[in-house]
């Protein structure tokens, strides 16, 4: 058994091998082009419709519709306000889980990366649940008046949810990648707990933490199902961009189309800004 | 290790075959997502008289026109209201003569059941703080009640103030009147503009209906219509006239809503009587 097993094993090597070196053969780099051709396409082509099916003098008339203006100026503050919550809760988070171990750390971080996974209609059912007026914290937080499905806060709690995975592992990454001897070393020259966090790992990290920012924020904008289901559906009190594009869709095209538009290019802006902010990062590093 | 794959490959093999089995005759029917009680009975009724088999897109009905604007496809639209169905068809997506109104409906004020804001009728929506629900101005609902508000507020009895006041409560505009209703049912608002369908049998019990006067009252006209793109043109038809044959009447009465054929309309008045003083 073992040696039909180690024969098979030596064959997939040589196989391999074979394979790599048909790789590097012209026409396997011919079609290889074509396969990253055809996926770029497929990737580039909708995103490229959107521009082409949506003429400029149209979405710069949507531009001024209260319904576009509202749903932007709505976004992007509740997004800030999402991220900088995320930012300062799961910071300290991410530097625990990266360095240290503690009874149920596993769960902790099975958790933390749930709502990755969580389809966006079991996020909202999930937070009308928890959050909801007869819900498990709602019903307690209702009787004391406070009630939050249908206001703002429920916007940004749906994106605070959906949006922390994204930042805390990221920050727990960067946290990782920061040398134990550095942090040993600024220990040993007297620096306190706290104050090589601030002044060693913190800037070391910093290029990492504020990737997994953006990535928040992004994240944020782009929250739909949860928003829809828990927070509802309201012109300049919930109504995101995202449900803006889903209402407008049943009455506007056009308004729809311009808020696509839009988002598509913040999307665009986040992923220069990581780029050009890990770059400026290194090159502080590097100085 | 071979065995595996073979296995691996009678299973997934196991599952297309389906795909590869006999072509199924589909009708595709995009209905508006307050009609879906009703019509899935209907339907149930369509696929065992018939050999064909039936797709539904529940949904908000201005949602599914937009769909077919941009090419989606259906055999049959089921709408809440005139004014979509209307839009469709000067733009030459539905088949023309064959729209008929299959039912009517009115506007219904639902309220949890435990009426946390109690609300017991038109003018209490009007009190500050009472958390309102509507469909978006699109959203046959939404309409609906906006016209009804219209009506309240030409009466000096309520007047522009009132119609004001509860706009200024509603919390949110719902894409599909049943997410108003299942928010209601949930208790998360105080009271939700639908209609006096939506309190459907799993409903009951759930939620309350305070129904809003006749003279403020909005009669709305459904209408089924088939599309002109429909490769099943007599299938759809079939599915229309059982929608107005007695059986499909009947359900649509269990459901709440007014029939329309004359027939059933005699025992429906009973039918509503009983519920009236129920």
């Amino acid at each position: 058994m073992t040696t039909i097993e180690a024969v098979r094993h030596f064959r997939g090597i040589i196989l391999s091998k074979e394979l790599f070196r048909r790789l590097r053969s012209r026409a396997a780099k011919a079609g290889l082009a074509l396969l990253i051709f055809l996926t770029i396409s497929f990737i580039a082509l909708p995103v490229v419709s959107l521009f082409v099916k949506s003429p400029l003098d149209t979405v710069l008339r949507s531009l001024s519709s209260p319904m576009v203006v509202d749903a932007l100026r709505l976004s992007l503050s509740t997004a800030a306000v999402s991220t900088l919550i995320v930012v300062i809760l799961g910071t300290p988070l991410a530097y625990v889980n990266a360095r240290f171990r503690y009874p149920g750390k596993e769960i902790a971080d099975s958790a933390i990366d749930l709502p990755v996974i969580m389809p966006p209609a079991v996020a909202g059912i999930a937070l009308l649940m928890a959050f909801g007026r007869m819900g498990v914290l709602g019903q307690h937080l209702n009787a004391m008046g406070i009630s939050i499905a249908f206001t703002t806060l429920a916007v940004i709690i749906a994106q605070i949810f959906v949006s922390s995975p994204f930042f805390i592992r990221q920050a727990r990454t960067s946290f990782e990648d920061v040398d134990l001897s550095i942090e040993n070393a600024a220990r040993t020259l007297g620096a306190s707990r706290a104050y090589t966090f601030l002044h060693v790992i913190l800037p070391i990290a910093f290029n990492g933490l504020v990737s997994g920012a953006i990535m928040a924020f992004a994240r944020s904008l782009g929250e739909f199902g949860a928003t829809i289901m828990f927070a509802g559906n309201f012109q300049g009190r919930t109504q995101t961009m995202p449900l803006a594009i889903y209402t407008a869709m049943q009455g506007d095209l056009d308004a729809a189309l311009c808020l696509a538009i839009i988002l598509v290019i913040i999307s665009f802006l986040v992923i220069f800004l990581v780029k050009a902010l890990s770059r400026r990062v290194y090159e502080n590093a590097g100085n | 290790m071979d065995k595996y794959k073979i296995l691996i490959l009678l299973v997934l093999l196991a599952c297309l075959s389906p795909a590869f089995a006999e072509e199924k005759r589909v009708l595709t029917v995009f209905c508006g997502a307050g009609l879906t009680g009703a019509l899935s009975e209907i339907g149930g009724l369509y696929e065992n008289t018939t050999n064909m088999s039936i797709e539904f897109n529940f949904d908000g009905v201005p949602a599914m026109r937009a769909q077919i604007e941009q090419g989606a496809y259906a055999d049959v639209l089921v709408s809440a209201n005139l004014k979509h169905m209307d839009a469709l068809k000067s733009e030459g997506f539905i088949n023309n003569s064959t729209v008929e109104v299959f039912a009517r409906n009115k506007v219904a004020i639902i309220v949890p059941n435990d009426n946390p804001a109690n609300i017991t009728g038109l003018k209490d929506l009007a009190v500050p703080g009472v958390k309102i629900l509507m469909g978006t101005k699109d959203l046959p609902a939404g309409d609906y009640a906006l016209q009804v508000l219209d009506r309240l507020a030409a009466d000096p009895e309520f007047g522009q103030e009132y119609k004001e006041s509860v706009l200024s409560n509603v919390v949110s505009q719902e894409t599909t009147v049943n997410r108003i209703v299942s928010k209601i049912a949930l208790g998360e608002a105080d009271a939700g503009f639908a209609f006096i369908s939506d309190v459907s049998p799993e409903m009951i019990g759930k939620v309350t209906r305070i129904s809003v006067p006749d003279k403020y009252n909005v009669i709305g006209d459904f209408p089924v219509g088939v599309l002109s793109q429909s490769e099943y043109p007599e299938e759809a038809q079939a599915f229309l006239d059982l929608m107005m044959s007695s059986d499909g009447q009947a359900i649509l009465e269990k459901y709440g809503f007014i029939p329309v054929v004359q027939a059933v309309q005699a025992v429906a008045s009973g039918g509503s009587s009983k519920a009236a003083t129920a």
